[in-house]
């Protein structure tokens, strides 16, 4: 009998992974619980276990490869008297067996364009440059949080800091949000710039009373003395399959909060001009990225000093019929709504707000007043979300230009459930974006 | 180590004190009661709104433990923050405007009693959120260590303050990586109206310490030599790199909680006995007779300071309010 032994998830979004190394060979018997093979993914190396015993009968997948789906087969075992190879013509042709790389699945299907001086790097990649570069331009920037050093980063993102930086820079924290978000406080207060990492800001609930307390409101209860220089970062909004307590968008609950800066980048170029006026930035940043981004690649420009401005949204896409008003991941999938809406007749202009606080006001009304449709689009809870406020800064100040009332494409009111079928019904779709446009524009 | 951790230190008073010092700690001391009267007289008027709380009988803390520092060395505390902020040397003119909300207080009136802070002086607030500051402390000790410099973070909070979570985290961290921090507890026996029997399991607070490797001490906090001589020896200790150390001080607070408090808690007598047998100022104000300094000059200094008060709080009800357009400045600083 013959078995295939599959690519295995081995974390909550994993998709695909690298096989990095073959611990057994062609031929070799081995029981259940034996090693058999490195597979590297977004987040670690992992080693992979046997699960039945038996004799490797192929290798179907070569050492290196990357880019290999979950629940391919990457290796028959047979029965321990089969000699290797028997029964391999039937099942399967050797799908992987050249080492080669597998593009991610690109923006909008379009080939990605790459910019002048730059360069196609993952968000994660453009985080860790943007830290980097930093660290190096400042010697009072220092990192500290759950793994980011020996662990280098439990989604990498700090990969690599600890070896360039060593441990007077990089630091990693106990798993205690609330005192060592306090004591990144205090660092600040006392000149140096922290960049505090949550391992996701669902364990930043554990921190709250400090970043809103003291991180926020410093400023002004000492009339202007105490500047709080700290960038909290790490991942917001939904994984996948993680449910309610480890899926939320915290958005809104930031942004409502004066003396924070709320920054939530889409691409590599958001990620890397964003994150480094963050850590330049003298008061507190809530840095809110998104994990399901981190592995995504985008045009990234190489300049050391390249930033963008916080406080400034981007027109990603131009149009005129309506405005998609996004951030974070809400951007592709505006994007991808965009391109549906051609076949409508609808040219959608898609605005990547970039910052949430302090948002920028002018290029959000410029669009209404040119499209006179809008359709926000965020992953957080409708009740006082961003859409929410959108809304109302539209209906105080540009009421007489909207043509249909603002329609809010958001998470569902409901704890994230874990069922995948739920999930994607709790989750905004690219469809549900089509739908809200073709509404605001009176269209079927 | 596990020996010297929570002793019980002698307080008998040693007479070869530098006079000078004697007398500057009584002055400090007597600045605070005197101010702290004051506001609480203000309250009463109305002329100080909100919260405002007292360290009238706990003078003895934090004078001694300042008399111990050096220029550099950062200090954090809770909302009972007025007595840090004279220690500090904090002008009681700017200390008393921002307590009547004016526009020449630390904070030009938008912080209020809990609020003030001072760079200059190394005080780094006035914090509204029991033991919030505890986490900032041991944040301002790991500046300390990681600028290379010598100076050491002294972090105040109360018996009340001692339940939160957040001190152990901090405890962990600091100890981990050896911060510069002197954690002092200010035990006044009472968080808000519950007894510190009623709230806090175990014998003594300073041996929470003991898990995380942490020295501690228990002192008399009414008798500031007592409170002197183990500063000297915990900032010691952190200036040379150790880590941090505990100081649990004994002490007691005359007024209640805050201005609004009737303190029914506790009966008349209890404070009364501790005024008489114990107080901080008088002890020291004994000491300073016997060793030959008149009653005249005693008085005397009394005189001084009232005087610097009265123009404390006519200063703080002088200074205008903050101008309408304060509202929107300080919110960020870009």
């Amino acid at each position: 009998m013959t078995i295939e032994i599959l690519m295995p998830a081995l974390s909550p979004t994993m998709e695909e992974g690298t096989l990095s190394k073959w611990l057994v060979n062609e031929g070799d018997s081995i029981s259940s619980g034996d090693l058999i093979a490195e597979i590297e993914t977004d987040k670690a190396t992992m080693e992979v276990e046997a699960v039945d015993d038996g004799k490797i009968g192929q290798l179907l997948v070569a050492e290196g490869t990357e880019g290999v789906k979950v629940n391919t087969p990457i290796a028959l075992l047979v029965d321990t008297n089969e000699s290797p190879h028997a029964t391999i013509k039937n099942i399967a042709d050797k799908p992987y067996l050249e080492k080669e790389k597998i593009p991610s699945k690109p923006i909008n299907d379009k080939p990605i364009s790459i910019e002048v001086n730059s360069s196609l790097i993952t968000v994660r990649e453009a985080l860790r440059n943007a830290m980097a570069e930093e660290m190096r331009a400042d010697k009072s920037v220092f990192v500290m949080g759950e793994e980011v050093a020996e662990y280098q980063g439990a989604y990498k993102v700090t990969q690599g800091l600890l070896n360039e930086f060593g441990g007077k820079r990089v630091y990693d924290t106990p798993i205690t949000e609330h005192g060592f978000a306090g004591i990144g406080i205090g660092a600040a207060f006392g000149n140096l710039k922290p960049i505090v990492e949550f391992m996701t800001f669902n364990f930043a609930m554990q921190a709250m009373d400090q970043i809103i307390n003291s991180a926020a409101k410093t400023l002004y209860m000492s009339g202007g003395q105490m500047g709080c220089p700290i960038v909290f970062r790490g991942p917001n909004g939904a994984a996948s399959r993680v449910a309610a307590q480890h899926s939320q968008c915290y958005a809104s609950w930031y942004a409502h909060c004066p003396g924070l800066k709320v920054v939530s980048p889409w691409s590599s170029k958001d990620a890397k001009g964003l994150l480094k006026s963050a850590i330049r930035d003298p008061d507190p940043v809530i840095f809110l990225e998104n994990e399901v981004m981190y592995g995504q690649s985008f045009s990234c420009p190489d300049d050391d000093n390249f930033t963008l401005p916080i406080g400034k949204a981007n027109i990603e896409k131009e149009g005129n019929d309506v405005t998609i008003i996004a951030f974070s991941i809400m951007v592709g999938k505006s994007l991808d709504a965009a391109e549906i809406l051609k076949d409508k007749n609808i040219n959608a202009e898609v605005i990547n707000l970039r910052t949430l606080r302090p948002l920028d006001v002018d290029t959000i009304i410029e669009s209404v007043k040119k499209t006179n449709r809008v359709v926000t689009c965020e992953e957080g809870f409708p009740f006082s979300g961003i859409g929410a406020e959108i809304s109302a800064l539209i209906t105080e100040k540009a009421f007489d230009w909207l043509d249909a009332p603002v329609v809010r494409v958001t998470g569902k009111d409901v704890p994230m459930p874990y069922a995948a079928n739920l999930e994607n019904l709790a989750l905004p779709q690219v469809d549900d974006i089509v739908i809200a446009c073709a509404q605001v524009c009176y269209e079927d | 180590m596990n020996k010297n951790m929570a002793k019980k230190i002698s307080t008998e008073p040693k007479m070869n004190y530098d006079l000078n010092l004697l007398q500057d700690m009584y002055k400090k001391m007597l600045l605070i009661r005197r101010f702290e009267e004051k506001a609480g007289q203000l309250y009463g008027m109305g002329q100080i709104g909100g919260f405002c709380h007292l360290y009238i009988g706990q003078e003895a803390v934090v004078v001694g433990i300042q008399s111990a520092q050096i220029d550099g060395d950062s200090i954090v505390t809770s909302y009972r923050d007025h007595g840090h902020m004279l220690a500090c040397d904090m002008d009681p003119k700017g200390v008393m405007a921002e307590l009547t909300g004016r526009k020449d207080g630390y904070s030009k009136g938008k912080g209020g009693s809990m609020h003030m802070f001072s760079r200059e002086k190394g005080f780094f607030g006035g914090h509204g959120i029991v033991a919030a500051q505890v986490p900032i402390g041991a944040g301002l000790a790991f500046s300390h260590k990681y600028n290379g410099n010598k100076n050491v973070s002294i972090t105040y909070f109360g018996d009340g303050a001692a339940n939160q979570g957040q001190v152990y985290e901090s405890y962990n961290i600091a100890s981990l990586w050896k911060l510069p921090v002197v954690f002092v507890i200010e035990n006044n026996k009472y968080g808000m109206g519950t007894s510190v029997n009623r709230s806090s399991a175990g014998e003594n607070l300073s041996d929470r310490g003991k898990p995380y490797g942490i020295m501690s001490e228990i002192v008399d906090g009414m008798d500031i030599l007592a409170v002197r001589e183990a500063a000297i020896r915990a900032i010691d200790y952190c200036r040379s790199g150790k880590g941090p150390y505990i100081l649990e001080m004994k002490t007691y607070r005359y007024r209640g909680h805050s201005m609004s408090d009737p303190a029914k808690y506790r009966t008349r007598d209890e404070v009364d006995k501790i005024r008489k047998t114990s107080d901080p100022i008088e002890n020291i104000k004994s000491l300073l007779n016997k060793m030959g300094v008149e009653d005249k000059t005693l008085k005397d200094i009394d005189t001084n300071i009232k005087s610097v008060i009265a123009e404390a709080a006519k200063f703080a009800q002088d200074s205008p309010e903050p101008s309408d357009d304060e509202l929107f400045t300080d919110i960020t600083i870009n």
